[in-house]
Protein backbone atom coordinates (compact mmCIF):
# COMPACT_ATOMS: atom_id res chain seq x y z
CA UNK A 1 0.00 0.00 0.00
CA UNK A 2 1.54 3.72 -0.73
CA UNK A 3 1.35 6.30 1.52
CA UNK A 4 -1.35 8.08 -0.15
CA UNK A 5 -3.40 5.19 0.09
CA UNK A 6 -2.38 4.68 4.17
CA UNK A 7 -3.42 8.13 4.80
CA UNK A 8 -7.35 7.86 3.87
CA UNK A 9 -7.76 4.59 6.08
CA UNK A 10 -6.17 6.16 9.03
CA UNK A 11 -8.48 7.49 11.90
CA UNK A 12 -8.06 11.52 11.69
CA UNK A 13 -8.48 13.77 14.24
CA UNK A 14 -11.69 15.65 13.11
CA UNK A 15 -14.37 13.05 12.79
CA UNK A 16 -15.53 11.69 9.69
CA UNK A 17 -13.25 12.68 6.53
CA UNK A 18 -15.91 12.81 4.14
CA UNK A 19 -17.82 15.83 5.93
CA UNK A 20 -14.30 17.56 7.17
CA UNK A 21 -13.61 16.81 2.97
CA UNK A 22 -16.72 18.06 1.18
CA UNK A 23 -17.34 21.39 3.96
CA UNK A 24 -13.32 22.48 2.97
CA UNK A 25 -14.14 21.79 -0.87
CA UNK A 26 -17.43 23.15 -0.41
CA UNK A 27 -15.79 26.83 1.29
CA UNK A 28 -13.14 26.64 -1.63
CA UNK A 29 -15.67 26.60 -4.05
CA UNK A 30 -18.55 29.48 -2.68
CA UNK A 31 -14.86 31.66 -2.24
CA UNK A 32 -13.07 31.29 -5.42
CA UNK A 33 -15.03 29.24 -7.85
CA UNK A 34 -18.14 30.68 -7.35
CA UNK A 35 -17.31 34.44 -8.03
CA UNK A 36 -14.16 33.32 -11.03
CA UNK A 37 -17.20 31.18 -12.54
CA UNK A 38 -19.35 34.45 -12.75
CA UNK A 39 -16.70 36.67 -13.81
CA UNK A 40 -15.96 34.42 -16.82
CA UNK A 41 -20.21 33.94 -17.37
CA UNK A 42 -20.21 37.55 -17.94
CA UNK A 43 -17.36 37.88 -19.82
CA UNK A 44 -18.67 35.02 -21.87
CA UNK A 45 -21.63 37.75 -23.09
CA UNK A 46 -18.85 39.43 -24.83
CA UNK A 47 -17.73 38.48 -28.58
CA UNK A 48 -13.84 38.00 -29.02
CA UNK A 49 -13.92 41.04 -31.09
CA UNK A 50 -15.64 43.17 -28.42
CA UNK A 51 -13.75 41.28 -25.85
CA UNK A 52 -10.24 42.32 -27.25
CA UNK A 53 -11.38 46.20 -27.77
CA UNK A 54 -12.15 46.58 -24.62
CA UNK A 55 -8.93 45.14 -22.94
CA UNK A 56 -7.07 47.10 -25.72
CA UNK A 57 -8.40 50.51 -25.41
CA UNK A 58 -5.76 52.79 -24.98
CA UNK A 59 -6.38 54.05 -21.70
CA UNK A 60 -7.14 50.88 -20.37
CA UNK A 61 -3.66 49.82 -21.80
CA UNK A 62 -2.46 52.71 -20.07
CA UNK A 63 -3.30 51.35 -16.88
CA UNK A 64 -2.14 47.97 -17.06
CA UNK A 65 1.35 49.49 -17.55
CA UNK A 66 0.72 52.29 -14.84
CA UNK A 67 -0.51 48.88 -12.44
CA UNK A 68 2.59 46.73 -13.84
CA UNK A 69 5.14 49.50 -13.31
CA UNK A 70 3.58 50.50 -9.57
CA UNK A 71 3.29 46.92 -8.20
CA UNK A 72 7.00 46.05 -9.87
CA UNK A 73 8.43 49.12 -8.00
CA UNK A 74 7.13 48.39 -5.00
CA UNK A 75 7.74 44.79 -4.59
CA UNK A 76 11.12 45.24 -4.88
CA UNK A 77 11.02 48.03 -2.16
CA UNK A 78 9.38 45.72 -0.08
CA UNK A 79 11.73 43.06 -0.60
CA UNK A 80 14.57 44.92 0.65
CA UNK A 81 12.60 46.70 3.28
CA UNK A 82 10.67 43.33 3.87
CA UNK A 83 14.48 41.56 4.58
CA UNK A 84 15.47 44.22 6.59
CA UNK A 85 12.43 44.13 9.16
CA UNK A 86 12.47 40.37 9.02
CA UNK A 87 16.21 40.85 9.63
CA UNK A 88 16.08 43.14 12.64
CA UNK A 89 12.80 40.79 14.31
CA UNK A 90 14.64 38.14 13.91
CA UNK A 91 18.51 38.39 14.97
CA UNK A 92 17.84 41.03 17.34
CA UNK A 93 16.10 41.26 20.99
CA UNK A 94 14.89 44.68 21.92
CA UNK A 95 12.27 46.26 23.80
CA UNK A 96 9.17 46.47 21.50
CA UNK A 97 10.02 43.98 19.64
CA UNK A 98 6.74 42.32 19.80
CA UNK A 99 4.69 45.41 19.39
CA UNK A 100 6.96 45.73 15.83
CA UNK A 101 6.15 42.17 15.32
CA UNK A 102 2.55 42.78 15.58
CA UNK A 103 2.51 46.05 13.37
CA UNK A 104 4.39 44.50 10.74
CA UNK A 105 0.29 42.98 9.74
CA UNK A 106 -1.25 46.26 10.29
CA UNK A 107 -1.52 47.03 6.81
CA UNK A 108 -3.53 43.66 6.17
CA UNK A 109 -5.76 44.70 9.52
CA UNK A 110 -6.22 48.01 8.29
CA UNK A 111 -9.18 49.19 5.66
CA UNK A 112 -6.79 49.84 2.67
CA UNK A 113 -8.92 53.40 2.38
CA UNK A 114 -7.75 54.34 5.96
CA UNK A 115 -4.27 53.63 4.43
CA UNK A 116 -5.10 55.57 1.32
CA UNK A 117 -6.56 58.41 3.39
CA UNK A 118 -3.40 58.92 5.55
CA UNK A 119 -0.56 58.47 3.13
CA UNK A 120 -2.25 60.96 0.88
CA UNK A 121 -2.87 63.19 3.30
CA UNK A 122 0.81 62.83 4.61
CA UNK A 123 2.41 62.98 1.14
CA UNK A 124 -0.24 65.59 0.13
CA UNK A 125 2.15 68.67 -1.31
CA UNK A 126 1.18 70.47 2.02
CA UNK A 127 1.20 67.64 4.20
CA UNK A 128 4.03 66.72 6.79
CA UNK A 129 5.92 64.66 4.38
CA UNK A 130 4.97 65.80 0.97
CA UNK A 131 5.97 69.83 2.09
CA UNK A 132 9.84 68.75 2.06
CA UNK A 133 9.59 66.35 -1.08
CA UNK A 134 8.01 69.68 -2.73
CA UNK A 135 10.48 71.80 -1.57
CA UNK A 136 12.97 69.82 -3.74
CA UNK A 137 10.07 69.79 -6.91
CA UNK A 138 9.14 66.01 -6.47
CA UNK A 139 5.51 65.23 -6.24
CA UNK A 140 4.70 62.44 -4.17
CA UNK A 141 0.80 62.20 -3.49
CA UNK A 142 -1.42 62.98 -6.84
CA UNK A 143 2.09 60.89 -9.06
CA UNK A 144 3.30 58.00 -9.70
CA UNK A 145 5.42 57.52 -6.59
CA UNK A 146 2.07 57.63 -4.83
CA UNK A 147 1.05 54.62 -6.55
CA UNK A 148 3.82 53.31 -5.34
CA UNK A 149 4.33 54.08 -2.09
CA UNK A 150 0.68 52.90 -1.60
CA UNK A 151 1.25 49.62 -3.15
CA UNK A 152 4.28 48.73 -1.04
CA UNK A 153 2.45 49.85 2.18
CA UNK A 154 -0.22 47.36 1.63
CA UNK A 155 1.90 44.39 0.66
CA UNK A 156 4.45 44.85 3.07
CA UNK A 157 3.50 41.97 5.69
CA UNK A 158 3.84 39.34 3.43
CA UNK A 159 7.68 40.28 2.12
CA UNK A 160 8.16 40.10 6.45
CA UNK A 161 6.47 36.99 7.09
CA UNK A 162 7.53 34.55 4.09
CA UNK A 163 11.34 35.49 4.99
CA UNK A 164 10.87 35.27 8.81
CA UNK A 165 10.37 32.20 9.67
CA UNK A 166 13.28 31.44 7.33
CA UNK A 167 15.33 33.33 8.88
CA UNK A 168 14.54 31.77 12.51
CA UNK A 169 15.11 28.47 10.88
CA UNK A 170 18.59 29.65 10.00
CA UNK A 171 20.46 30.79 12.68
CA UNK A 172 23.60 32.65 12.95
CA UNK A 173 25.92 29.36 12.58
CA UNK A 174 25.73 29.27 8.83
CA UNK A 175 27.21 33.12 8.89
CA UNK A 176 30.19 31.90 11.24
CA UNK A 177 31.09 28.83 9.33
CA UNK A 178 31.12 31.58 6.59
CA UNK A 179 33.92 33.43 8.42
CA UNK A 180 35.54 30.57 9.88
CA UNK A 181 36.48 29.99 5.84
CA UNK A 182 37.26 33.88 5.62
CA UNK A 183 34.29 35.39 4.33
CA UNK A 184 33.95 39.40 5.57
CA UNK A 185 30.33 39.94 6.68
CA UNK A 186 29.41 41.06 3.29
CA UNK A 187 30.40 38.18 1.82
CA UNK A 188 28.48 36.22 4.26
CA UNK A 189 25.58 37.66 3.74
CA UNK A 190 25.80 37.58 -0.12
CA UNK A 191 26.91 33.79 -0.28
CA UNK A 192 25.31 31.83 2.11
CA UNK A 193 22.29 34.09 4.38
CA UNK A 194 20.78 35.43 0.70
CA UNK A 195 20.98 31.72 -0.91
CA UNK A 196 18.81 30.69 1.47
CA UNK A 197 16.18 33.26 1.69
CA UNK A 198 16.04 33.35 -1.86
CA UNK A 199 13.13 30.82 -2.21
CA UNK A 200 11.20 32.91 1.05
CA UNK A 201 12.45 36.19 -0.39
CA UNK A 202 10.80 35.41 -4.10
CA UNK A 203 7.46 34.17 -2.96
CA UNK A 204 6.98 36.93 -0.58
CA UNK A 205 7.89 39.47 -3.50
CA UNK A 206 5.78 38.02 -5.81
CA UNK A 207 2.88 37.66 -3.55
CA UNK A 208 3.34 40.99 -2.39
CA UNK A 209 3.44 42.10 -6.03
CA UNK A 210 0.30 39.90 -7.13
CA UNK A 211 -1.65 42.45 -4.18
CA UNK A 212 -0.31 45.30 -5.51
CA UNK A 213 -1.68 44.30 -9.07
CA UNK A 214 -5.19 44.39 -7.31
CA UNK A 215 -4.74 47.20 -4.99
CA UNK A 216 -7.84 49.31 -5.12
CA UNK A 217 -8.63 51.12 -1.94
CA UNK A 218 -5.16 52.15 -0.90
CA UNK A 219 -4.34 53.61 -4.54
CA UNK A 220 -7.49 55.75 -5.16
CA UNK A 221 -6.87 58.04 -2.57
CA UNK A 222 -3.54 59.03 -3.16
CA UNK A 223 -3.02 58.22 -6.88
CA UNK A 224 -4.96 61.40 -8.34
CA UNK A 225 -6.35 58.94 -11.02
CA UNK A 226 -5.36 61.01 -14.18
CA UNK A 227 -6.93 59.21 -17.22
CA UNK A 228 -3.44 57.65 -18.88
CA UNK A 229 -1.36 59.03 -16.15
CA UNK A 230 -1.86 57.77 -12.63
CA UNK A 231 -5.03 55.78 -13.14
CA UNK A 232 -4.81 51.65 -12.21
CA UNK A 233 -6.39 48.73 -13.42
CA UNK A 234 -8.42 48.21 -10.98
CA UNK A 235 -9.67 51.51 -10.85
CA UNK A 236 -10.96 50.98 -14.15
CA UNK A 237 -12.83 48.34 -13.54
CA UNK A 238 -14.39 50.75 -11.21
CA UNK A 239 -15.27 53.28 -13.84
CA UNK A 240 -16.52 51.05 -16.05
CA UNK A 241 -18.88 50.07 -13.03
CA UNK A 242 -19.65 53.42 -12.45
CA UNK A 243 -20.99 53.65 -16.36
CA UNK A 244 -23.24 50.85 -15.95
CA UNK A 245 -20.90 48.89 -18.19
CA UNK A 246 -21.05 45.55 -16.18
CA UNK A 247 -19.19 43.34 -19.74
CA UNK A 248 -16.40 45.61 -20.16
CA UNK A 249 -15.68 45.87 -16.07
CA UNK A 250 -15.25 42.51 -15.84
CA UNK A 251 -13.50 42.02 -19.02
CA UNK A 252 -10.87 44.48 -17.62
CA UNK A 253 -10.99 42.33 -14.47
CA UNK A 254 -10.53 38.99 -16.05
CA UNK A 255 -7.27 39.90 -17.50
CA UNK A 256 -6.41 40.78 -14.05
CA UNK A 257 -7.56 38.12 -12.82
CA UNK A 258 -5.62 35.55 -15.34
CA UNK A 259 -2.48 37.28 -14.92
CA UNK A 260 -2.59 36.49 -11.05
CA UNK A 261 -3.15 33.22 -11.70
CA UNK A 262 -0.69 32.61 -13.85
CA UNK A 263 2.12 34.39 -11.36
CA UNK A 264 0.86 32.71 -8.61
CA UNK A 265 1.42 29.24 -10.44
CA UNK A 266 4.41 30.69 -11.77
CA UNK A 267 5.82 31.21 -8.38
CA UNK A 268 4.48 28.03 -6.91
CA UNK A 269 6.69 25.84 -9.72
CA UNK A 270 9.49 28.03 -8.98
CA UNK A 271 9.73 27.22 -5.46
CA UNK A 272 8.82 23.78 -6.06
CA UNK A 273 11.38 23.48 -8.12
CA UNK A 274 13.98 25.34 -6.12
CA UNK A 275 13.04 23.03 -3.23
CA UNK A 276 13.44 19.38 -4.84
CA UNK A 277 16.88 20.86 -6.23
CA UNK A 278 17.82 21.45 -2.60
CA UNK A 279 16.95 18.06 -1.49
CA UNK A 280 18.99 16.77 -3.88
CA UNK A 281 16.24 15.61 -6.26
CA UNK B 1 26.07 6.08 33.99
CA UNK B 2 28.37 3.77 32.48
CA UNK B 3 32.05 3.76 33.37
CA UNK B 4 34.86 4.32 30.39
CA UNK B 5 36.87 1.61 29.76
CA UNK B 6 40.44 2.17 30.44
CA UNK B 7 42.10 0.05 28.71
CA UNK B 8 40.91 1.40 25.21
CA UNK B 9 42.09 4.29 26.01
CA UNK B 10 45.42 3.91 27.30
CA UNK B 11 45.71 1.76 24.08
CA UNK B 12 44.98 5.06 22.33
CA UNK B 13 47.29 7.27 23.80
CA UNK B 14 50.06 4.54 23.96
CA UNK B 15 49.84 3.63 20.05
CA UNK B 16 50.27 7.54 19.27
CA UNK B 17 52.64 7.87 21.42
CA UNK B 18 54.56 5.01 19.65
CA UNK B 19 53.64 6.30 16.35
CA UNK B 20 55.57 9.23 17.31
CA UNK B 21 52.25 12.01 16.69
CA UNK B 22 52.11 13.80 19.41
CA UNK B 23 55.01 15.78 20.72
CA UNK B 24 54.88 17.72 23.60
CA UNK B 25 54.96 21.49 21.52
CA UNK B 26 52.04 23.78 22.23
CA UNK B 27 50.31 24.80 19.10
CA UNK B 28 48.13 27.22 20.75
CA UNK B 29 48.82 28.21 24.48
CA UNK B 30 46.06 30.40 26.90
CA UNK B 31 47.38 32.67 28.99
CA UNK B 32 44.57 34.14 31.71
CA UNK B 33 41.83 34.14 29.70
CA UNK B 34 38.73 36.27 31.18
CA UNK B 35 35.20 36.62 28.99
CA UNK B 36 32.96 38.73 29.34
CA UNK B 37 29.22 39.22 28.02
CA UNK B 38 28.01 42.36 29.26
CA UNK B 39 28.67 42.83 32.74
CA UNK B 40 28.37 39.03 33.27
CA UNK B 41 31.85 36.84 33.02
CA UNK B 42 31.47 33.92 31.49
CA UNK B 43 35.56 32.90 31.48
CA UNK B 44 37.07 33.44 34.60
CA UNK B 45 40.90 32.94 34.11
CA UNK B 46 41.89 30.13 31.85
CA UNK B 47 44.95 28.86 31.23
CA UNK B 48 45.34 25.77 28.60
CA UNK B 49 48.03 24.25 25.92
CA UNK B 50 46.95 22.90 23.07
CA UNK B 51 49.69 20.44 21.84
CA UNK B 52 50.72 20.10 18.40
CA UNK B 53 49.01 16.97 16.81
CA UNK B 54 46.94 16.38 20.08
CA UNK B 55 42.97 16.12 20.37
CA UNK B 56 41.84 17.17 23.35
CA UNK B 57 38.26 17.10 24.61
CA UNK B 58 36.91 20.41 26.63
CA UNK B 59 33.73 18.45 28.94
CA UNK B 60 31.42 20.04 31.35
CA UNK B 61 28.22 20.57 32.53
CA UNK B 62 25.54 22.51 30.51
CA UNK B 63 26.82 26.86 30.84
CA UNK B 64 30.51 25.62 32.20
CA UNK B 65 31.63 27.83 29.35
CA UNK B 66 33.74 25.24 27.17
CA UNK B 67 32.25 26.50 24.17
CA UNK B 68 33.03 30.24 25.12
CA UNK B 69 36.66 29.11 25.24
CA UNK B 70 36.51 27.37 22.20
CA UNK B 71 35.34 30.05 20.54
CA UNK B 72 38.26 32.46 21.84
CA UNK B 73 40.58 30.00 19.84
CA UNK B 74 39.76 31.49 16.31
CA UNK B 75 37.88 35.09 17.88
CA UNK B 76 34.50 33.84 16.83
CA UNK B 77 33.65 35.48 20.28
CA UNK B 78 34.15 38.81 18.08
CA UNK B 79 31.03 38.22 16.03
CA UNK B 80 28.88 38.80 19.34
CA UNK B 81 28.18 42.34 20.21
CA UNK B 82 29.19 43.26 23.54
CA UNK B 83 31.63 39.94 24.20
CA UNK B 84 34.62 41.29 25.73
CA UNK B 85 37.89 38.91 25.28
CA UNK B 86 41.33 39.73 28.06
CA UNK B 87 44.28 37.61 28.78
CA UNK B 88 46.10 36.27 25.59
CA UNK B 89 45.83 33.60 23.53
CA UNK B 90 48.84 33.00 21.39
CA UNK B 91 48.99 30.28 18.08
CA UNK B 92 52.88 29.53 17.45
CA UNK B 93 53.88 32.06 19.80
CA UNK B 94 52.14 35.17 18.17
CA UNK B 95 48.99 36.76 20.34
CA UNK B 96 46.21 35.90 18.00
CA UNK B 97 44.29 39.32 19.60
CA UNK B 98 47.18 41.45 18.58
CA UNK B 99 45.37 44.55 16.71
CA UNK B 100 47.80 44.16 13.66
CA UNK B 101 46.80 40.70 13.57
CA UNK B 102 44.53 39.72 10.26
CA UNK B 103 41.23 38.13 11.78
CA UNK B 104 40.65 36.61 8.47
CA UNK B 105 44.40 34.40 7.93
CA UNK B 106 43.84 33.26 11.72
CA UNK B 107 40.45 31.71 10.70
CA UNK B 108 42.02 30.12 7.78
CA UNK B 109 44.84 28.82 10.57
CA UNK B 110 42.32 27.39 13.00
CA UNK B 111 39.41 26.24 11.12
CA UNK B 112 36.06 25.20 13.04
CA UNK B 113 33.27 22.44 12.85
CA UNK B 114 29.84 23.68 14.67
CA UNK B 115 26.86 21.65 16.51
CA UNK B 116 24.73 21.28 13.54
CA UNK B 117 25.84 20.40 10.16
CA UNK B 118 25.85 23.63 8.10
CA UNK B 119 26.29 23.20 4.42
CA UNK B 120 25.85 26.14 2.30
CA UNK B 121 23.39 26.09 0.01
CA UNK B 122 25.44 25.44 -2.80
CA UNK B 123 26.95 22.03 -4.55
CA UNK B 124 29.36 19.74 -2.90
CA UNK B 125 31.91 21.08 -4.77
CA UNK B 126 31.27 24.55 -3.98
CA UNK B 127 31.27 23.73 -0.42
CA UNK B 128 34.54 22.12 -0.20
CA UNK B 129 35.65 25.05 -2.56
CA UNK B 130 34.41 27.55 -0.77
CA UNK B 131 36.98 28.82 1.49
CA UNK B 132 40.30 28.35 -0.91
CA UNK B 133 38.19 30.45 -3.14
CA UNK B 134 37.87 33.40 -1.16
CA UNK B 135 41.92 32.56 0.35
CA UNK B 136 42.82 32.50 -3.51
CA UNK B 137 44.37 29.35 -2.44
CA UNK B 138 44.12 27.71 -6.09
CA UNK B 139 45.46 28.89 -9.22
CA UNK B 140 42.99 27.59 -11.79
CA UNK B 141 40.20 25.08 -12.01
CA UNK B 142 42.58 22.21 -12.13
CA UNK B 143 44.35 23.15 -8.40
CA UNK B 144 41.00 23.76 -7.00
CA UNK B 145 39.28 20.65 -8.13
CA UNK B 146 42.37 18.69 -6.67
CA UNK B 147 42.09 21.00 -3.58
CA UNK B 148 38.37 19.77 -3.62
CA UNK B 149 38.90 15.84 -4.07
CA UNK B 150 42.38 16.02 -1.35
CA UNK B 151 39.56 17.61 1.35
CA UNK B 152 36.90 14.85 0.66
CA UNK B 153 39.24 11.91 0.84
CA UNK B 154 40.51 13.05 4.25
CA UNK B 155 36.65 13.59 4.97
CA UNK B 156 36.30 10.27 4.11
CA UNK B 157 33.44 11.46 1.93
CA UNK B 158 34.75 11.17 -1.34
CA UNK B 159 34.01 7.94 -2.82
CA UNK B 160 30.44 8.71 -1.79
CA UNK B 161 30.04 11.84 -3.38
CA UNK B 162 32.47 11.78 -6.13
CA UNK B 163 29.61 10.80 -8.86
CA UNK B 164 27.82 14.20 -7.63
CA UNK B 165 29.28 16.94 -6.76
CA UNK B 166 27.19 19.31 -8.38
CA UNK B 167 24.60 17.93 -6.57
CA UNK B 168 23.65 20.71 -3.36
CA UNK B 169 25.26 19.66 0.23
CA UNK B 170 22.08 20.30 1.80
CA UNK B 171 20.48 16.60 -0.02
CA UNK B 172 23.47 14.64 2.08
CA UNK B 173 22.55 12.72 5.08
CA UNK B 174 22.88 14.33 8.51
CA UNK B 175 26.37 12.11 8.96
CA UNK B 176 27.62 13.07 5.54
CA UNK B 177 26.82 16.85 5.20
CA UNK B 178 28.80 17.18 8.76
CA UNK B 179 31.55 15.47 7.39
CA UNK B 180 31.17 17.92 4.23
CA UNK B 181 31.80 20.85 6.93
CA UNK B 182 34.92 19.04 8.07
CA UNK B 183 35.93 18.81 4.32
CA UNK B 184 35.28 22.05 3.84
CA UNK B 185 36.68 23.41 7.28
CA UNK B 186 40.00 20.95 6.05
CA UNK B 187 40.07 22.37 2.27
CA UNK B 188 41.82 25.97 3.79
CA UNK B 189 44.31 23.99 5.66
CA UNK B 190 44.41 24.91 8.88
CA UNK B 191 46.69 23.91 11.63
CA UNK B 192 44.05 23.65 14.28
CA UNK B 193 40.25 22.57 14.11
CA UNK B 194 37.90 23.62 16.63
CA UNK B 195 35.28 21.58 17.14
CA UNK B 196 31.80 22.22 18.93
CA UNK B 197 30.11 18.89 19.90
CA UNK B 198 30.17 18.08 16.22
CA UNK B 199 28.01 14.85 16.97
CA UNK B 200 25.73 15.93 18.85
CA UNK B 201 22.68 16.23 15.61
CA UNK B 202 24.02 12.81 14.43
CA UNK B 203 22.72 9.18 15.01
CA UNK B 204 25.43 6.69 16.32
CA UNK B 205 26.61 4.91 13.32
CA UNK B 206 27.48 8.94 11.78
CA UNK B 207 29.06 9.44 15.06
CA UNK B 208 31.36 6.97 14.85
CA UNK B 209 32.48 8.03 11.40
CA UNK B 210 32.81 11.15 12.58
CA UNK B 211 34.99 10.10 15.54
CA UNK B 212 37.40 7.41 13.64
CA UNK B 213 37.83 10.51 11.19
CA UNK B 214 38.98 13.06 14.35
CA UNK B 215 41.50 10.45 14.99
CA UNK B 216 42.72 10.26 11.82
CA UNK B 217 42.87 13.71 11.25
CA UNK B 218 44.83 13.99 14.93
CA UNK B 219 47.95 12.75 12.61
CA UNK B 220 48.49 16.28 11.02
CA UNK B 221 46.38 18.59 13.24
CA UNK B 222 45.61 19.54 16.43
CA UNK B 223 41.85 19.06 17.61
CA UNK B 224 39.72 20.71 20.14
CA UNK B 225 36.65 19.10 20.62
CA UNK B 226 33.83 20.24 22.95
CA UNK B 227 31.43 17.02 23.86
CA UNK B 228 29.05 16.24 25.95
CA UNK B 229 29.49 12.69 25.62
CA UNK B 230 32.08 12.02 28.48
CA UNK B 231 32.38 8.67 26.49
CA UNK B 232 33.05 10.53 22.92
CA UNK B 233 36.17 12.20 25.11
CA UNK B 234 37.37 9.20 26.26
CA UNK B 235 37.04 7.37 22.93
CA UNK B 236 38.48 10.27 20.14
CA UNK B 237 40.96 12.99 22.99
CA UNK B 238 44.73 12.21 24.18
CA UNK B 239 44.36 15.12 26.82
CA UNK B 240 40.42 16.13 28.66
CA UNK B 241 40.20 19.17 30.02
CA UNK B 242 37.22 19.65 32.59
CA UNK B 243 35.48 23.18 33.30
CA UNK B 244 33.12 24.15 35.58
CA UNK B 245 31.45 27.59 35.76
CA UNK B 246 33.68 29.70 33.92
CA UNK B 247 36.56 28.14 35.37
CA UNK B 248 39.21 25.32 33.96
CA UNK B 249 39.05 22.75 37.24
CA UNK B 250 41.55 20.19 35.60
CA UNK B 251 43.28 18.85 32.33
CA UNK B 252 45.05 15.67 32.21
CA UNK B 253 45.55 12.70 30.40
CA UNK B 254 42.01 11.44 29.20
CA UNK B 255 42.66 8.21 30.78
CA UNK B 256 44.02 9.89 33.92
CA UNK B 257 40.93 12.05 34.19
CA UNK B 258 38.35 9.49 33.69
CA UNK B 259 40.12 7.10 35.97
CA UNK B 260 41.65 8.87 39.10
CA UNK B 261 40.59 12.50 38.88
CA UNK B 262 42.49 14.80 40.87
CA UNK B 263 39.32 17.09 41.92
CA UNK B 264 35.73 16.13 43.35
CA UNK B 265 33.91 18.51 40.86
CA UNK B 266 35.00 16.24 37.90
CA UNK B 267 34.75 12.99 40.12
CA UNK B 268 31.37 14.35 40.43
CA UNK B 269 30.88 15.16 36.87
CA UNK B 270 32.11 11.98 35.54
CA UNK B 271 30.26 9.82 37.16
CA UNK B 272 27.39 11.46 36.82
CA UNK B 273 26.32 13.27 39.86
CA UNK B 274 25.20 16.53 37.87
CA UNK B 275 25.25 17.01 34.48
Amino acid sequence: MTASQLFFTRHPVLPGFTLSFGLSVLFIGLVILLPLSALFLYTSDLGWQEYWSIVSNPRVVATYRITLAAAFWASLINAALGLLLAWVLVRYRFPGRRLMDSLVDLPFALPTAVAGITLSTLFASNGWLGQGFDWFGIKIAYAFPGIVIAMSFTSLPFVVRAVQPVLEDLGPEYEEAAHTLGATQGQAFRHVVLPHLRPALLTGTALAFIRSLGEFGAVIFIAGNLPFETEITSLMIFVRLQEYDYPAATAIASVVLLASLVLLFGVQWLQGRYLTRLRGG
Amino acid sequence: MKMVNPEMMSQRTQARQAEGAMTEKAKMSARDVKVFYGDTQAIKGIDLDIMENEVIAFIGPSGCGKSTFLRTLNRMNDTIDGCRVEGQVTLDGRDIYDPSLDVVLLRAQVGMVFQKPNPFPKSIYDNVAYGPKLHGLARGRGDLDDIVESSLRRAGLWEEVKDRLDKPGTGLSGGQQQRLCIARAIAVSPEVILMDEPCSALDPIATAKVEELIDELSNQYSIAIVTHSMQQAARVSDRTAYFHLGELIEVNNTEKVFTQPDHDLTEAYITGRFG
